[in-house]
């Protein structure tokens, strides 16, 4: 069956879309949307680290993407607000980055690659990294899911439970980056970005509960990635975007039926 | 029983002391109010004790297994975050339905529990916030300008929930407010703060104390005794208070 590769980009896709739908509400709820982006762009500064150190896309990815979410995490609450800090990050990540690809000499890397990935060109291998990494923050999150949650909303609630709330967010900035470098070789960091937003967007419209949110993120994510795909092989367009595409349609659909359901904006 | 025992506590943000040597003690069963001008330092005590922030100097000792329910000064839910009250109720603790509709009840807003958080009214919203921090049958309960936002009958009605709380469940409790007058009544013992504790006592001699004077005018000395009647009816805004 893995020998399809429609099949193994289908898979690939509902790992990160899995992975991504808890965590995108978090995202969304703690008006944190640039985060994705920012580490995105930290993630390019890592793909020059591991062609430079000839480490793995994966490793060099995934250090970088941490050490950025342990920045934002130990800046955050020192004077700026978060979209600040997550503007000076991604920047400043992605000119080091350029400027760190320009030292390695005779690699010529192509970043479009790692924007926009290549879902279609997924290997047995990348799956088994993509559903092992979607695995881990899938647990993370579901372990501290209350934490998370009571952190989200009000640190001092939190204290008082005897909670943590900068250990939560560190959690929760950690599982973003795992996100981040499983899924950048393959489907591309727009891609991430974009499954981390747009489902639990769409799912805020239907959704009474937080859980409620994630688990209807998550089907809308699985969606969008079957469908998308099933679009691109059918109308012969680029994949990450076709699924990105439905993602928003579902978007769209969700609020508009949401409008006429309450009759109200 | 002493629960909470603050001694020389110092707290500091950068180089900015804004407690220093601050004695406090809190005792099972009693309410305890801080009051102080803005910038005294009531949140950043209640903050120090719930463990929000570290002190520079002294200590916080908490009786063991204290069990906190804390209600804050001010809680925004994201237009995002979709969360009913029952849900809401049963944030940290994993406690059955017929618990929240107890605490919701206790609070003195029952039947709210499929409701929308981010759809409550202002009183409602302040009684649901109380409702779960009375959810695991607190030791003490901590209020941090609980009433803020609500008129004066509202907030009075607050208070008088506060001290049916206290009757039927026997917990301390620690507030700071800034609605000197409907508070001061209810209070076994005041605490003036202003960076250190001014002066405490019973309400009455706080009131008449020169430097609770000093901070507060002498106005609200009068209004110490016209809120010490029972509050069972509402009446038109109050100059005599303001006089």
């Amino acid at each position: 069956m893995l020998d399809d590769f429609m099949t193994r980009a289908t898979l690939a896709g509902i790992g990160v879309a899995c992975a991504a739908a808890p965590l995108g509400c978090f995202v969304v709820w703690r008006r944190m949307a640039y985060f994705g982006d920012a580490t995105a762009h930290a993630a390019i500064l890592g793909v020059a680290l591991s062609l430079a150190l000839e480490l793995s896309i994966f490793s060099g990815a995934l250090i970088v993407a941490l050490i950025m979410a342990m920045t934002v995490t130990s800046l955050a609450g020192r004077g700026y607000a978060m979209d600040t800090l997550l503007g000076v990050m991604a920047h400043s990540a992605l000119a080091f980055g350029l400027v760190a690809v320009s030292f390695l000499s005779g690699i010529r890397i192509d970043l479009m690659a790692y924007l926009f990935g290549d879902i279609l060109a997924v290997s047995r291998t990348d799956l088994l990294v993509i559903w092992g990494g979607a695995a881990l923050v899938v647990a993370l999150i579901v372990w501290r899911w209350s934490a998370l949650l009571a952190s989200t909303l009000n640190e001092d609630l939190a204290y008082a439970s005897g909670i943590d709330p900068k250990r939560e967010q560190l959690i929760l900035t950690m599982s973003l980056a795992i996100t981040v470098a499983v899924a950048i070789k393959v489907v591309g960091v727009l891609l991430i970005a974009a499954l981390l937003i747009i489902p639990a967007a769409a799912a805020r419209v239907t959704a009474r509960t937080p859980e409620a949110m994630a688990v209807t993120a998550a089907a809308i994510g699985t969606l969008s990635a079957i469908a998308g795909l099933r679009g691109a092989y059918v109308f012969d367009t680029p994949a990450g975007p076709s699924i990105v595409c439905v993602a928003a349609i579902l978007f769209a659909v969700l609020n508009l039926k949401g409008w006429r359901g309450k009759g109200t904006a | 029983m002493t629960l909470i025992t603050v001694t020389n506590l110092c707290v500091a943000y950068g180089a900015n002391t804004v407690l220093r040597d601050v004695d406090l003690t809190l005792s099972s069963g009693e309410i305890v109010t801080i009051v102080g001008p803005n910038g005294s330092g009531k949140t950043s005590l209640l903050r120090a004790i719930i463990g929000a922030t570290k002190p520079a100097a002294g200590q916080v000792q908490l009786s063991p297994r204290l069990k906190i329910g804390y209600v804050p000064q001010k809680l925004h839910i994201d237009q995002t975050l979709p969360i009913t009250v029952a849900r809401f109720l049963r944030l940290t603790e994993r406690v059955p339905l017929s618990k929240c509709n107890e605490a919701l009840n206790a609070a003195g807003v029952p039947d709210l529990l499929d409701r929308q958080m981010t759809q409550l009214s202002g009183g409602q919203f302040q009684r649901v916030l109380l409702a779960r921090a009375l959810i695991n049958t607190p030791d003490v309960l901590l209020l941090d300008e609980a009433t803020q936002g609500l008129d004066q009958p509202g907030s009075a009605s607050f208070y008088r929930q506060i001290e049916m709380v206290r009757e039927q469940t026997g917990c301390a409790i620690l507030m700071i407010s800034h609605d000197l007058h409907v508070v001061m009544s209810a209070s076994d013992r005041v605490v003036c703060l202003n960076g250190h504790v001014c002066c405490q006592g019973s309400p009455a001699v706080v009131a008449s104390a020169p430097e609770y004077r000093a901070l507060f005018g002498a106005g609200t000395g009068g209004a110490l005794a016209l809120y010490r009647h029972d509050h069972d009816h509402h009446h038109g805004p109050s100059q005599k208070a303001a006089e």
